[in-house]
């Protein structure tokens, strides 16, 4: 349990659709933080975020977005494992990215 | 309906966003709000006859997946309502293009249609083609599954647009009785609210087709029928637009005069149950509008006879396309005629078709329109 809130940064689309002012979220993380259970606290504390970044039911990670900790791309990581001590104690925001796209 | 006191609201979807446009009964000047939810494909959107403030709109994006959203105040704010669709069961497979089976997955919402009678019910026709209800407002979907369980679902194809169900027609005079349509499935209907459903494409014939005649596997691209008439309805395939008058056991073609019969919307005159209007695209390879002109067709007879409506409409140098959701007619005496284009422009007429005017030019490629008339 990290008792230390856990900084999530978000595309700007999703920041619109869940009312969210500036570019991060401060979470509380009942758990280990890893990718799952920030994502947990992250759909709990924002339900209208459901489905955005993980499917619903299979609970993998949509193919346009990836997940970025202390300039690392960890998207490819498993969702349950520990993230970086940097995000677990609040020095460093878990970065969810979208794919760039458009040309 | 009188125009006294009565306004007309558009809901627009577009590629990029929604709006909506808003003019009183004379449709001259329109003032137009958005973009709703910038950024993000809006498939359609479409409010509650039973309550016309009620709107719901289909979000999505291929980043973020499917969102839906609720306005109570006829869309000037919004809500996210409930966007989890899960398939009945253990899905199983469809046809991909190549013949082979692949897993049915859900990817977006293509059509919303509300109940005509309970504010919070609503029907979702999705892709891949399934249908979904709410009876909560759209908090919560659950899917007809008696449909894509028929025994021809695992035959079904994706059209060259994905496999969707873009066509609800609820009966008016029996709710039980619903017409769908999937592209390239076909149409269906069920007569017992969803339990059950049979083929309706006797009478269809695609040539891309090994069997032309197959009981499924047709492109159809919209079906429109009159409030009144329920019983006949009129489709634009992929090729040939097609006309029942027996809810869709047996068609037969009136493409008639039209200078080419490929095309994607349709739709019926609120008051003449035997005027429609087509807008032809030249081919299945070349979606524009033949000729670098764009031109309405309407038949006063039902079909076969069309007469082709310009005034106020491009008639050089355009090279536009009309999807199949992006059409519509109020209900005012004089009845107006509405569609977006692929270029961005909305026309409107409010006079049955016989002229016409662009009421916004540069929105983002349309994919919807629908309209309220307001009292």
């Amino acid at each position: 349990m990290s008792g230390i809130p856990i900084r999530v940064e978000l595309p700007a689309h999703l920041r619109t659709l869940a009312r969210i002012r500036g570019h991060e979220v401060a979470l509380d993380v009942h758990a280990t933080p890893t990718i799952a259970t920030v994502l947990d606290a992250l759909e709990a504390a924002y339900p209208m975020l459901c489905g955005t970044v993980r499917d619903q039911v299979t609970r993998e990670r949509r193919a346009f977005l990836r997940f970025f900790a202390c300039q690392q791309d960890i998207s490819l990581d498993s969702p349950d494992a520990p993230l970086p001590d940097a995000v677990a104690n609040g020095s460093e925001p878990l970065i969810i990215l979208g794919a760039v796209a458009g040309g | 309906m009188t125009a006294n006191g009565s306004r007309v609201r558009l809901l627009i979807g577009t590629r990029k966003g929604a709006f909506i446009l808003t003019a009183d009964a004379s449709r001259k000047k329109w003032e137009i709000a958005g973009p709703h939810f910038p950024g993000w494909e809006i498939y359609h959107l479409k409010g509650s006859p039973a309550d016309p403030n009620l709107i719901y709109a289909s979000q999505s994006s291929s980043w973020f997946g499917q969102i839906m959203q609720r306005s109570e105040d006829g869309g000037k704010t919004w809500t996210p309502a409930g966007n989890k669709f899960v398939y009945d069961g253990v899905p199983g497979t469809h046809q991909w293009y190549d013949g082979t089976p692949h897993p049915w997955e859900f990817k977006r919402v293509w059509h919303i249609e509300p109940s005509l009678t309970h504010p919070d019910h609503v029907y979702a026709g999705v892709e891949d083609a399934a249908l979904f209800h709410s009876t909560d407002g759209g908090q919560n979907w659950d899917e007809i599954s008696g449909l894509r369980t028929h025994t021809t679902g695992s035959a079904w194809q994706p059209g060259a647009g994905g496999m969707c169900l873009h066509t609800i027609l609820v009966d008016p005079t029996d709710p039980k009785r619903i017409v769908i349509a999937i592209s390239a499935a076909g149409a269906f209907r069920t007569d017992d609210g969803g339990a059950t459903w049979k083929p309706i494409n006797r009478g269809l014939i695609s040539k891309h087709l090994p069997d032309p005649t197959a009981e499924v596997g047709h492109c159809v691209h919209h079906i429109a029928a009159h409030p009144l008439r329920p019983g006949t309805l009129f489709m634009q395939k992929h090729w040939d637009v097609m006309r029942s008058d027996d809810a869709g056991d047996n068609w037969h073609e009136v493409s008639g005069n039209l200078p080419t019969d490929f095309g994607f919307v349709i739709d019926v005159h609120a008051h003449e149950p035997e005027t429609l209007y087509v807008i032809p695209i030249k081919s299945d390879s070349e979606h524009f509008v033949p000729d670098g002109k764009l031109r309405v067709f309407r038949s006063r007879t039902g079909g076969n006879d069309w007469e082709p409506l310009t005034q106020g409409l491009p008639q050089s140098d355009c090279y536009v396309n009309v999807l199949r959701d992006a059409m519509a007619v109020d209900r005012l005496d004089a009845c107006g005629i509405y569609f977006g284009t692929s270029g961005g422009q909305v026309y409107a007429s409010a006079d049955a078709g016989d002229s016409w005017k662009a009421i916004v030019r540069d929105l983002p490629p349309v994919l919807s329109v629908e309209v309220q008339t307001l009292t």
